[in-house]
């Protein structure tokens, strides 16, 4: 038993002393690679290897260039993006506006943070995009947009569906930020439903319309729940609004072109469930921008005609409205423009007529940010006038998408 | 007699339908780029088997361009869209694409092609992008199709792409680059030659749009007549780049066909210098028909004013 033991103890120690013996021979391995890669990055920094680190000499890097070839070139550039991952565009536009003057009575306030809009779009998968603008105002929030795309649905039709403003003539589709102006026109205040205009839960399906060769023919078809604040509103489930809209754009140079649109809408008077509240309306915009100075001149003269037909329980009452401007660029960060507005409004079952002159002063600081002023005359149907100067500043952070023509 | 006209009326449809596909399929590949640069190298590569029309015009600011309507007819028809990317198209293309009703060309897609995956790009921002830097591109400047080495990673990426729609046309694109990189070789011994004189020559130019152009040919940019890029020259800058120009004895202020001379020119004026208009792409002037007659044009240019302005 004794001797067993002994002979198991020496082989134990025979083991250890084996094991002993390689790790040492690895450790010297190790420092001797140590050693190897101290002279290696000595060597690429380009510094005298030190005397007390004798090593074989560095095997020359796979990626070093030799000498005389010149340094690999890194293709592409989508580096920066990574930080990006999948988040939307996000941007926030602010709008500070300020009114000094006599408003004839219409509440105005001196200064306000008019409205914020945040903006988060991006595209949802291979199939869609979605866009959010939710307007912030000093004092609540609403989602002033918010719709998925499909911009290739079968058929050549592109299918948008969620909350949007309709495409009843041009001003009602801009958003604040987008406007020449730092109001809407009369005609928007008194038959479009003001500020936010025809503006819904819905869908819309649109379409290039074939046409002869040069002439941009698009038809779109919008359906609402039928709620658009001081125009519509839906008294039950079937009081659905509608808006139809015809688009015709052709280039008369290349510098100048022309836009023509027809718009109908109809949907339950915010007057009382029976009370059917129709709008036809017709639009033109006719654009110059001489290619080779696109950054310093432009004009945009445009005009818009709505006619309403609110057929009252006991009569049928038709006001009328429209506005013409127009805005020259006169230098790179400079626009001037003018508006005439003239619109009926719907003052207790009476019609009242109010006209309005603009002039608009705008300086862009930079794409980002613009200061407008603008002096506004308006004679309201109440036989009072009033003369104001509106002022305000816009600025954007982030990155925001670029809006449709 | 109606059952009769009617099967008469559907073997018509079917025949019409079968013939339109058929004349689709053998058709010419329908190629959309953003810019003319682009489209003379894809005509370069697709030769007869395609048709390619640019967006933006050649003497005109790439960054600002109008998403008019009409575009979208041509973006509606096409199978091949080839943009420059790194948000050079930012302010204008993602709508036109939205709206195009097109499938092949939207983002992802195979009919969507964003050359600047191929191409050396410069001025990758390495630190925290702001506004206050002017309008940066954060993913690197846009402005590469102006070396020639990029000119020939495009025409490559062309190739297979253009293999890619049509694989029984392989070899004759292959044929069309393999003449393509000849000629380019050739012809970029003979820009060489013509800049070599003036490699290490300090030049001013207007907006960052050089970059690529400069390295390639050895120029050095010193400074800009913007302040900040997209930002309006000012006095206070003005007056630093005269006396940059001054102090480094700098002659030569290059120039975009879409900026406006006054500031360039005063510049000048004060230094004793001189302003080149230089053309950033084909189409900037009629004589400018394609890719290699961009470069002959702006280097015969620039060697001549380079020579005077000793």
């Amino acid at each position: 038993m004794l001797k067993r033991l002994t002979i198991l103890a020496l082989l134990v120690t025979v083991a250890r002393a084996q094991d002993n013996s390689e790790l040492l021979a690895r450790m010297k391995a190790m420092e001797d690679r140590i050693h190897a890669l101290e002279a290696e990055v000595q060597s690429l920094k380009g510094a005298p290897v030190a005397a007390a680190a004798p090593a074989p000499a560095p095997e020359p890097l796979a990626q070093a260039p030799a000498p005389g070839e010149a340094a690999p070139v890194n293709l592409g550039g989508a580096g920066g993006a990574a930080s990006k991952v999948l988040n939307p565009d996000i941007a926030v536009i602010g709008d500070f506006l300020g009114a000094a003057g006599n408003s004839a009575g219409r509440p105005a306030p001196a200064l306000e943070m008019h409205e914020s809009e945040a903006a988060f779009q991006a595209i949802i998968d291979p199939y869609a995009r979605a866009d959010f603008f939710i307007s912030f105002g000093e004092r609540g929030v609403n989602l002033e947009e918010g719709f998925i795309t499909f911009p290739a649905v079968p058929g050549g039709f592109l299918l948008r569906v969620g909350k949007m403003r309709a495409a009843f003539g041009k001003v009602n589709t801009l958003h604040n930020h987008v406007l020449p102006w730092t109001d809407r026109p009369l005609v928007t205040q008194n038959l479009v439903g003001g500020e936010d205009g025809i503006n819904d839960a819905g869908l819309a399906l649109s379409r290039i319309i074939p046409a002869p060769k040069g002439l941009f023919l698009e038809g779109t078809a919008q359906i609402f729940r039928g709620d658009s604040e001081g125009l519509f509103q839906s008294y039950r489930r079937s009081d659905v609004s509608t808006v139809g809209h015809l688009r015709a754009y052709r280039d008369i140079t290349e510098s100048t072109n022309l836009d023509l649109g027809a718009s109908y809408s109809r949907g339950h008077s915010i007057i009382g469930p029976d009370v059917i509240n129709q709008l036809y309306g017709v639009d033109a915009a006719l654009r110059w921008k001489p290619l080779r100075r696109a950054i310093y001149h432009s004009f945009l003269g445009r005009g818009e005609f709505i006619w309403s037909r609110i057929a009252l329980p006991s009569r049928v009452t038709t006001p009328f409205g429209y506005y013409v401007s127009g805005d020259y660029q006169f230098a790179r960060r400079w626009f001037a423009g003018g508006r005439f507005d003239r619109a009926e409004r719907l003052d207790n079952l009476a019609l009242q007529q109010d006209t309005g002159g603009s002039l608009v002063l705008t300086y862009w600081p930079s794409e980002f940010s613009q200061i407008r002023a603008q002096l506004r005359r308006t004679a309201y149907g109440d036989n009072r006038t009033a003369n104001e100067l509106l002022f305000q500043f816009q600025f954007s952070i982030g990155a925001h998408g670029a809006h449709s023509f | 007699m109606t059952k009769s006209y009617t099967l008469k009326l559907l073997t018509a449809a079917a025949l019409l339908a079968a013939s339109t596909g058929l004349c689709e399929a053998a058709g010419k590949l329908n190629v959309i780029t953003s810019t003319e640069d682009l489209a003379s190298i894809a005509n370069e590569i697709g030769g007869d088997r395609i048709t390619a029309e640019a967006i933006a015009k050649g003497y005109q600011d790439p960054h600002f361009v109008e998403p008019k309507p009409s575009f979208l007819l041509k973006l509606q028809k096409a199978d091949l869209l080839a943009v420059v990317g790194l948000q050079l198209e930012i302010g204008w293309l993602p709508p036109l694409i939205t709206q195009s009703r097109n499938s092949r060309i939207q983002e992802g897609n195979p009919g969507y092609l964003d050359m600047s995956q191929f191409c050396q790009v410069l001025e990758i921002p390495t630190m925290q992008v702001t506004r206050a830097m002017g309008d940066v591109h954060p993913l690197g400047n846009p402005h590469y199709w102006l070396n020639p080495e990029n000119g020939r990673r495009m025409a490559k990426a062309f190739e297979n792409k253009f293999g890619e729609f049509r694989p029984a046309d392989k070899a004759f694109f292959a044929e069309r680059y393999a003449d393509f990189d000849k000629r380019l070789n050739e012809a970029q011994k003979r820009w060489d030659a013509q800049m070599a004189p003036y490699r290490g020559r300090k030049v001013i130019t207007y907006h960052r749009s050089w970059p690529n152009f400069c390295e390639r040919f050895g120029l050095a940019v010193v400074d800009y007549v913007e302040p900040k890029p997209g930002i309006p020259p000012s006095p206070v800058h003005t007056l630093d780049v005269i006396n940059t120009m001054k102090r480094d004895n700098i002659k030569l202020i290059l120039v975009e066909p879409y900026f406006d001379l006054r500031t360039p020119n005063s510049i000048a004026q004060a230094t004793g210098g001189a302003v080149a208009v230089l053309m950033p792409s084909v189409g900037g002037v009629k004589e400018i028909t394609d890719y290699f007659k961009l470069f002959d044009y702006d280097i015969n240019l620039l060697a001549t004013a380079l020579a005077k302005s000793k």
